[in-house]
């Protein structure tokens, strides 16, 4: 075998990853992926041995709920065939590995930095001399928008090549937010440390990417969490779905102009993140996640307390969506605006709602299924359109799916202790081990990786935010699109700057 | 349109009427109390993750704090973090908690530039930049402008561009690589203009602090108006911080 299978949150030992010369890795890939629409990669990443760079390349199987696993050596400036001829996804995982050792890609497209890592080989490309794509032409203009948006959002630059009011191209640079989140796991050694850094990986997603962590560390430590922790961690992700879809949706109908929805989808917001300040003192959640046990044990008193929110909550929720679905003047921007084909999704390795917008049935949740998931019947919500019509009805049915979740987690919470455990000690971690986590926030599928040395330490933490690979499916999806449209198709995607930054 | 006034009504009143003071709901983490109980100092502040408790006298730095409640569930009897969400100073040191004080943070008056009471107290318009900013409090700055908020009572508000605004809010560590666009957003903003410092992470870089990708020098090397502690910052804590300094007593 050229690769092994492992499932979501196992821990296996390096030494048990077959480890290949590049050209029957490359080859192993390519088998693995061509003519395999229920397989994506959902990690390959590079780490320093010595002088040598070791490769390790994941791909799930959505079929077969496993992950199958891949690794090789190669040596620094090495010159290597390109995985993105083959399969398009690789795009950006090449070009980081590129970035980060100067590996070089005989056949890569475009091997243009991914953040400007500070840690990146090549310290004379910077920031300010990003290399883009333009067009020659008297017809046609540049529009440059950013780093610093019109509005409290974080920062990234938008180049769009225009013909008239019509998009031909959109190149997106970000970068601006790299706060070096990777090297800080390494540097940072207590695990209170490391998460609060894995909390602000990025704050619209902190119970995703902290409950990825955490699972990644309680497997790594041999800890098994108990069924309070596995409910809490799953009735949190559900709360901050919902929180987070409702709160697009207001800002989709702030960027058409619609009033009546950003006010009162705005306002429904606020009572579900009230909740969480309710349970662990935190709007946004943060402080809820911690590795091996839970601070704030769910309890009667709060079940209830959100059953009342949710009654509340729910037909204020569907009135207001269903007067948005009727009214002309939204429809006219949100039906066929920014759209992408099922091909499309599927080629540059698009997840999470993005890819459930055009019939890419890609959910963690189902697939590779942890916390409580594999309880619920799941069956993911799957649009066919591609356009933000799609991704609005997408959020309004996730928000409703959450809450129906939600309604049967809080018929049978599980007994805690009264009093939360004392912290046990998984910073000591499973030595020479390898594991994977995968989560399904908001977005879709977040992924961290983690490889330890010989005493237990992180050799690397790896983060794969969905946003990774979906923010090309925003620039392809706003081609021939009126410039007017980009804030309704940004918002309708709505993905994450620092996320991706890192 | 019968339909509009339907949904209108169904939403019930949903702003809060007096924002300074409105109670939060729930476990609020806020400004922390330290009481005179002796415990194993060097062991407490040993549990924070950004080195914000100081011992003998144990202090709490909330510029630094994450408000994570380590310290807290660790020793109880210690610190109490209570629900009080006026955090916002004027003066760095004032957002130093010391051991045995219980009451609230106030901006020192003397140290209000003249001006900004002068020229803001009936609008102020705010640019934000976020500069290696999580988006939680982007998102809780979001939130001040919202129907249940409301921050516009005040006349302030935040505007798309830097020549519109009278100062800038910024978020986040301030990353490397925001460091220019920065300080170029700053130098775009009219003087006399303010500069907010909102969440832990802007005030001293918080979990970042010291980390490689990041570049202070722009929060060194210029005047702070106000800082705003959280992380995220609370709605309220940002809004009664920024009317405070403006000097809105109503």
């Amino acid at each position: 075998m050229n690769f092994i299978n492992i499932f979501n949150q196992q821990v296996v030992p390096v030494s048990s990853i077959p480890l290949l010369n590049y050209n029957s890795f490359f080859e192993t890939i390519c088998l693995l992926v061509e003519n395999h629409p229920e397989r994506h990669c959902v990690l390959y990443f590079g780490y320093k041995e010595n002088i040598s760079i070791h490769l390790i390349c994941c791909i799930a199987d959505d079929n077969e709920h496993n992950i199958k696993v891949t690794s090789s050596v190669i040596n620094e400036n090495s010159v290597l065939h390109s995985l993105t001829v083959v399969n398009l996804s690789f795009e950006k995982f090449e070009r980081e590995i590129h970035e980060n050792f100067k590996v070089n890609y005989s056949d890569h497209p475009w091997l243009k930095p991914v953040r400007y890592a500070e840690d990146r080989a090549d310290k004379s490309k910077t920031i300010a001399n990003y290399p883009f794509y333009s067009i020659d032409s008297e017809e046609l203009h540049e529009v440059g928008v950013g780093p610093v948006h019109a509005g409290i959002i974080e920062p990234g630059h938008f180049r769009f090549v225009c013909n008239g009011e019509q998009i031909l191209h959109l190149e997106i640079q970000l970068g601006y937010q790299h706060r070096g989140v990777e090297q800080l796991f390494l540097e940072k050694t207590k695990l209170i440390q490391r998460t609060i850094l894995a909390e602000s990986i990025a704050g619209d997603s902190v119970i995703g990417h902290t409950s990825a962590f955490a699972f990644l560390m309680e497997s790594l430590s041999g800890l098994m969490p108990d069924r309070e922790l596995l409910f809490s961690r799953t009735l949190a992700q559900e709360l901050e779905r919902i929180a987070i879809h409702t709160g697009d949706l207001s800002a989709i109908c702030t960027d058409v102009a619609y009033q009546l929805g950003s006010s009162v989808f705005g306002r429904l917001r606020t009572p579900v993140i009230n909740f969480f300040q309710e349970w662990c003192g935190n709007r946004l959640s943060k402080g809820l996640i911690r590795t091996g046990y839970n601070p704030f044990p769910f309890n009667r008193a709060l079940a209830d307390r959100l059953n009342t929110i949710l009654d509340a909550f729910e037909p204020d929720f569907i009135e207001m969506n269903s007067e948005l679905a009727k009214l002309p003047s939204s429809l006219s921007r949100f039906e066929r605006t920014g759209m992408l084909s099922n091909e499309q999704l599927l080629s540059i390795g698009t997840v999470g709602m993005s890819a459930r917008m055009n019939a890419l049935n890609r959910d963690i949740r189902v697939s590779h299924p942890y916390g409580l998931y594999n309880e619920f019947k799941h069956e993911p919500v799957i649009k066919h359109h591609g356009d933000v019509y799609s991704r609005v009805q997408i959020r309004k049915q996730e928000v409703i799916q959450s809450i129906s979740y939600i309604r049967q987690l809080l018929s049978q919470i599980p007994h805690s202790q009264a009093l939360p455990q004392p912290q046990p000690q998984p910073s000591i971690l499973k030595p020479d081990s390898f594991a994977i986590s995968l989560t399904e926030g908001w977005r879709g599928e977040i992924c961290h990786g983690c490889v330890t040395n010989e005493t237990g330490e992180m050799l690397i933490y790896k983060i794969k935010d969905p946003s990774f690979h979906n923010w090309l499916a925003l620039a392809l999806a706003v081609r021939n699109n009126e410039i007017s449209d980009f804030p309704v198709c940004n918002k309708s995607f709505d993905l994450s700057y620092c996320g991706h930054d890192l | 349109m019968l339909k509009t006034l339907k949904i209108l009504y169904h939403q019930g009143k949903q702003y809060i009427p007096d924002l300074r003071n409105a109670t939060v709901p729930g476990i609020f983490r806020g400004r922390p109390e330290i009481t005179s109980e002796k415990i194993d100092e060097k062991a407490l502040a040993e549990v924070c993750p950004t080195n914000a408790i100081t011992t003998d006298p144990v202090t709490i730095d909330l510029g630094k704090c994450t408000f994570c409640g380590e310290c807290s569930r660790l020793f109880p009897g210690k610190i109490h973090f209570t629900t009080d969400y006026k955090l916002s100073a004027n003066e760095r040191n004032r957002l130093i908690i010391h051991e045995g004080i219980t009451s609230s943070i106030k901006l020192n008056p003397d140290l209000i530039r003249k001006e900004i009471q002068k020229l803001f107290r009936g609008s102020l318009k705010l640019r934000q930049v976020s500069a290696g900013g999580d988006n939680s409090t982007e998102l809780e700055l979001n939130a001040c402008g919202n129907v249940n908020f409301d921050i516009g009572r005040y006349g302030i508000e935040f505007v798309a561009s830097p020549r519109h605004a009278d100062g800038i809010v910024i978020t986040g560590p301030v990353s490397k690589n925001m460091a220019v666009p920065l300080e170029l957003t700053y130098k775009a903003t009219p003087s006399p203009r303010i500069i907010i410092l909102a969440g832990t992470d802007a005030i001293s870089g918080g979990i970042f602090e010291g980390g490689p990708a990041i570049d202070r020098s722009f929060i060194e090397q210029n005047h702070i108006d106000l800082y705003v502690p959280g992380n995220p910052v609370h709605p309220l804590t940002f809004i009664n911080g920024v009317v405070d300094l403006l000097g809105i007593t109503s």
